[in-house]
């Protein structure tokens, strides 16, 4: 049927084109045999020669990582070159295990090494040189070499690593380099493919990347991992077949990378994690004006130089199963109940909302009763008549119970959410965790039981003292702190100020220029910094700070993390774990606010009895240059 | 007895099955899985993987080949269509990859331009088709607008490569369909001419700071590599010279399997894909080369035949180009590989280690069995 349609002459044309396009495929056919002929037969020789004797390969050198360097040019982070014992497998003439127990009677590799190199040596490419052992010593290099004829394809190199002269001291905020593997491998590549360098061919990407030995795995390390890896360098040489390097053909030199300036004051660091002593805890200090993050304390704390070459097993199982948890980076994702220090915040809100003038005042029985439940006051029979500025400095419970329910939950997140509240900061460290800014949709989405979704008005009481569902991290109560300070100018917090270009030595701010202003009345910020300052004179700061030769404005507090369901707090009855947090946030000098600062002491008990005395000698250093008696003199690393 | 009924009760299964052209698959499945072995030296998940993406384009294939060629020119339009609006829709909302936008995410990520190496051929098979009899001149011109229009898209991505593939298979199909050659002949000219002026000066036309109309930089920067690969060592040259020294060393009978040393010393990259053949040819040499093309002969002088004797001039045009296409993959491949013409990704059929080729290649195999199937049942 078909057939029908068709017209005899397009048939026709079609078959003889048929013809013409089988002569035209026979002829390209033959003119490919040609070259195949021509490159194998006639050129035979010569490619054989360029295969066999001069295989040419491709070796990358290593860039040397940025040092991080605080805001007075101390450094933090560096490198130092060291021995390493390399094993190029295409150059080895005999199963590698083998080799790996013979080489181990010249030099010690411990299983730990063992592990490493195995691990690193899948996936790698043959004629890649992988560390079996780093940081051997003169004498193991003296002893390898003079065997070396009996090892081909191992090779003793120097290679950088890293250094943190000064060990545990800011250890979670510089975080750490490790050996790179595989996942770090992916994510190189990735990162490689993302970028529209056009000299980023296939074939050269894998090869860009698998000179990368060492990678930030945490931290500022892990955060700013670009900047201070750099640019390999390669070179196109010649090798034999046994994967020696012949000569040189070519090569690219590596560019150094960039240099971080900190923000953060390390000696500042070092004073404060003595305060801290043998205690757990989170600070952040900011210098309000900038956003700069002067101090970053998460203790306990951790040896980052454990990590350099593989953490050894025994080591890692301790730091991880600790229940003091020192690899936690607790002002980063730590969350606390922020307890009174709520308080000053919670004011503005009134005084901004227009649900409170700063006169306005309660009269506070010890309690406040809401429904069939009593909330009580710490002081039983109450604190008498307080307004605004005394319900700060006494740190009254009820003039903020009945605020909140005035106030109701809405205008108290909505407020709170504006001062960084549950919100991320932004910090330039990556792995910040939000906390929990309480409100209706929060409480409806984190419930998966519908009878618990709903938003009771009981709920927003215990919210006006900063317990109930309040969780916030350090840095977010630090950077609220920084923002009321600061006017209601918001400042991104940041640890890095500054990047140095390793070739130029041009420095290059990070520090972000774009800032919100909160539209704050300066009336009402003043009431609040009133009553915080009536907090360090006759209020519950007015012990640890006595005689204090500035103005500072503060706010103790001490949040519960157990319940106790109305029973009396006994601090030596309940487990250590349990017992309250001490918390304190204070801003100095108060009248032209320059620093701001928040701080948690974990299970310590109350803020003003743990945490204010901390404050205190941080801000007497800061404001007066004072070193407090019992804590080390500073000493620069050689 | 009994397995004889067996036999006849399966037999449904290669009915219409051209014989000689699976027995010619076969052989090069076979011959491409052994390479990707070696090729793929050891690492076994991506051996699995490829073992498993050549059962699926034989199940495509097998699937295609009982679909009556009738059928397919039925949805020719809508296919062509349908692969247009995608590559739009690419243009649009289109996932960006190395500075190439050519993938659509549809909760599985596309590659729309691929689909068109089909529709192309189908679409103007089917719009020759129903001028039949009475082609005339402007016809060939509304051809090359629909022809234009995806390479256009497909150009801009961009995808030089793709863009020549899916051209060159609508070109087969409207020189098939009778293209004067008093047309062709003058471009092939220019372009053999241009050829020979870029070999004889092509020191002078690539030489730093000169850019050249029309083409991007980095296009021309690969004609550059191919007149002088040693001229970027490190970078585009790289792999077409390691190719070549693989390819030279192989000499006469080749090094053995597994044996390639430039291949298994990681000098070539890309070594299961689009590089795959100088692993090949390293390893079998000369008469291993011989073998493979004598086999990719066979493969497209049967195709060829298929569709000489098709009951109509739809499945006689796309049967034509189907064939053809699978020619210009293996060529422009082993010519790349071999260091005759510049690199663009495209594929050794049905060795290249990758998913969405053959699938395409499966179905066009499956189209050449139906169109075989179709003329076997007219005469029945």
């Amino acid at each position: 049927m078909a057939r029908q349609n068709d017209s005899y002459s397009s048939l026709e044309t079609f078959q003889s084109r048929i013809q013409i396009a089988l002569w035209f495929v026979m002829i390209c056919l033959f003119i490919l045999f040609f070259r195949f002929f021509w490159l194998q037969v006639v050129k035979h020789t010569k490619y054989s020669t360029a295969s066999e004797s001069n295989r040419i390969a491709i070796i990358t050198t290593q860039s040397q990582r940025g040092l991080i360097i605080d805001r007075n040019g101390i450094v933090i982070a560096r490198n130092f070159p060291s021995y390493s014992l390399e094993i190029t497998p295409a150059g080895v003439n005999q199963p590698i295990e083998e080799l790996v127990t013979s080489l181990n009677t010249v030099i010690k590799i411990s299983n730990k090494d063992r592990q490493n190199f195995y691990r690193s040596l899948q996936g790698a490419k043959k004629t890649e040189s992988i560390a079996l052992r780093n940081f051997l010593n003169d004498e193991e290099v003296a002893r390898f070499m003079s065997r070396r004829y009996a090892f081909p394809g191992v090779e003793v190199q120097v290679r950088y690593f890293r250094e943190y002269p000064y060990q545990e001291l800011g250890a979670h905020l510089i975080g750490y380099t490790g050996r790179v593997s595989q996942k770090d491998r992916e994510k190189l590549l990735a990162e490689l493919e993302e970028s529209s360098d056009e000299t980023n061919s296939d074939e050269l990407r894998p090869i860009k990347i698998k000179g990368i030995q060492q990678v930030g795995k945490i931290g500022l390390e892990q955060s700013y991992e670009k900047e201070l890896r750099g640019t390999l360098g390669y070179s196109q040489v010649e090798i034999t077949a046994g994967g020696r390097v012949v000569r040189n053909l070519s090569s690219t030199a590596p560019i150094a990378g960039s240099n971080l300036s900190l923000a953060v004051d390390i000696k500042l660091q070092y004073l404060m994690e003595h305060l801290y002593s043998k205690r757990r805890g989170a600070a952040v200090v900011i210098e309000v004006s900038t956003g700069d993050v002067l101090a970053f304390v998460s203790m306990p704390t951790y040896n980052p130089n454990a990590f350099i070459d593989g953490i050894d097993a025994d080591l890692w199982k301790k730091l991880n199963d600790s229940p003091e948890k020192p690899l936690f980076n607790r002002p980063l994702r730590g969350t606390y109940p922020p307890g009174s220090t709520f308080k000053p915040f919670m004011a503005l809100a009134a005084l901004e909302g227009k649900f409170r003038t700063p006169e306005q005042g309660i009269s506070d029985p010890g309690y406040f009763k809401f429904g069939n439940t009593t909330f009580r006051d710490d002081a039983v029979n109450g604190h008498g008549f307080v307004n605004m500025r005394q319900s700060i400095a006494v740190s009254c419970d009820t003039y903020y119970y009945i605020l909140a329910r005035d106030m109701g939950i809405n205008a108290i997140s909505a407020f709170m959410k504006d001062l960084g509240f549950g919100q991320i900061s932004g910090i330039d460290i990556n792995g910040e965790v939000r906390g929990i800014l309480p409100s209706k949709e929060w409480k409806k989405a984190y419930y998966s039981d519908p009878s618990k979704q709903a938003w009771g008005e009981g709920d927003t009481i215990s919210i006006g003292i900063g317990q109930g569902y309040n969780s916030y991290t350090i840095l977010q109560l630090a950077q609220a702190t920084a923002i009321i300070a600061n006017q209601g100018v918001v400042m991104r917090p940041h640890l890095v100020k500054m990047i140095e270009d390793p070739i130029t030595h041009q420095k290059s701010l990070t520090v972000p220029s774009e800032t919100t202003r909160l539209n704050i009345k300066k009336e009402n910020l003043a009431v609040i910094t009133d009553g915080m300052i009536g907090v360090n004179q006759s209020g519950t700061g007015r012990v640890p700070f006595a005689g204090v030769k500035y103005p500072v404005a503060g706010k103790t507090g001490t949040a519960q993390v157990f319940s106790l369901g109305g029973k009396q707090y006994n601090a030596g009855a309940i487990s250590e774990f349990k017992r309250d947090h001490a918390l304190y946030i204070a801003f100095a000098p108060a009248d032209k606010p320059k620093y701001a600062l928040a701080l948690v002491v974990e299970n310590a008990g109350f803020g003003a009895t743990a945490a204010a005395p901390i404050a205190r000698q941080t801000l007497d250093y800061l404001m007066l240059n004072t070193w407090p008696e019992g804590v080390p003199a500073w000493k620069t690393a050689p | 007895m009994e397995n004889r009924s067996v036999v006849k009760r399966l037999s449904f299964l290669w009915q219409g099955l051209d014989p000689s052209l699976a027995i010619i698959l076969l052989c090069l499945v076979v011959v491409g899985n052994i390479t990707f072995l070696s090729a793929s030296s050891g690492t076994v998940v991506s051996w699995v993987e490829q073992s498993r993406n050549l059962a699926t384009a034989l199940i495509i294939m097998w699937v295609t080949s009982r679909i009556p060629i009738k059928w397919l020119e039925k949805i020719s339009l809508w296919v062509y269509l349908v692969g247009v609006a995608l590559l739009v829709a690419v243009a649009i909302f289109g996932l960006i990859k190395k500075g190439a936008r050519r993938w659509l995410n549809i909760g599985v990520v596309i590659q729309p331009s691929e689909i068109m190496k089909i529709a192309m051929p189908m679409m103007l098979a089917w719009y020759f088709h129903k001028k039949d009899g009475m082609v005339k001149l402007q016809d060939f011109f509304v051809a090359f607008c629909l022809l234009l229009l995806p390479i256009f898209l497909i150009a801009r991505q961009p995808d030089l490569g793709t863009a020549i593939l899916v051209f060159a298979a609508g070109f087969y199909v409207i020189l098939f369909a009778g293209f004067p050659w008093k047309f062709v002949l003058p471009f092939a000219v220019i372009a053999l001419l241009g050829i020979v002026l870029i070999v004889i000066f092509g020191d002078a036309i690539c030489a730093k700071g000169v850019t050249w109309p029309l083409l991007k930089s980095y296009q021309q920067h690969r004609v550059c590599t191919l007149l002088d690969p040693s001229s970027d060592p490190l970078g585009k040259g790289f792999h077409t010279l390691q190719s070549m020294i693989a390819i030279g060393s192989g000499g006469l009978f080749g090094k053995g399997w597994m044996k390639g040393t430039q291949t298994h010393l990681e000098f070539i990259p890309e070594k299961h894909t689009d590089f795959i053949f100088a692993v090949y040819s390293e390893e079998f040499g000369l008469f291993g080369n011989l073998v493979l093309i004598i086999l990719f002969f066979l493969l497209i002088q049967r195709g060829l035949q298929i569709a000489a004797s098709a009951p109509n001039l739809y499945s006689r045009l796309l049967g034509g180009s189907v064939t053809l296409i699978f020619f210009t993959y293996a060529f422009v491949n082993m010519a790349m590989v071999s260091g005759l013409l510049p690199v663009v990704g495209v594929p050794l059929p049905f060795i290249s280690y990758g998913g969405t080729a053959l699938t395409t290649l499966g179905f066009g195999v499956g189209i050449l069995m139906s169109i075989n199937r179709g003329r076997r049942l007219i005469q029945t």
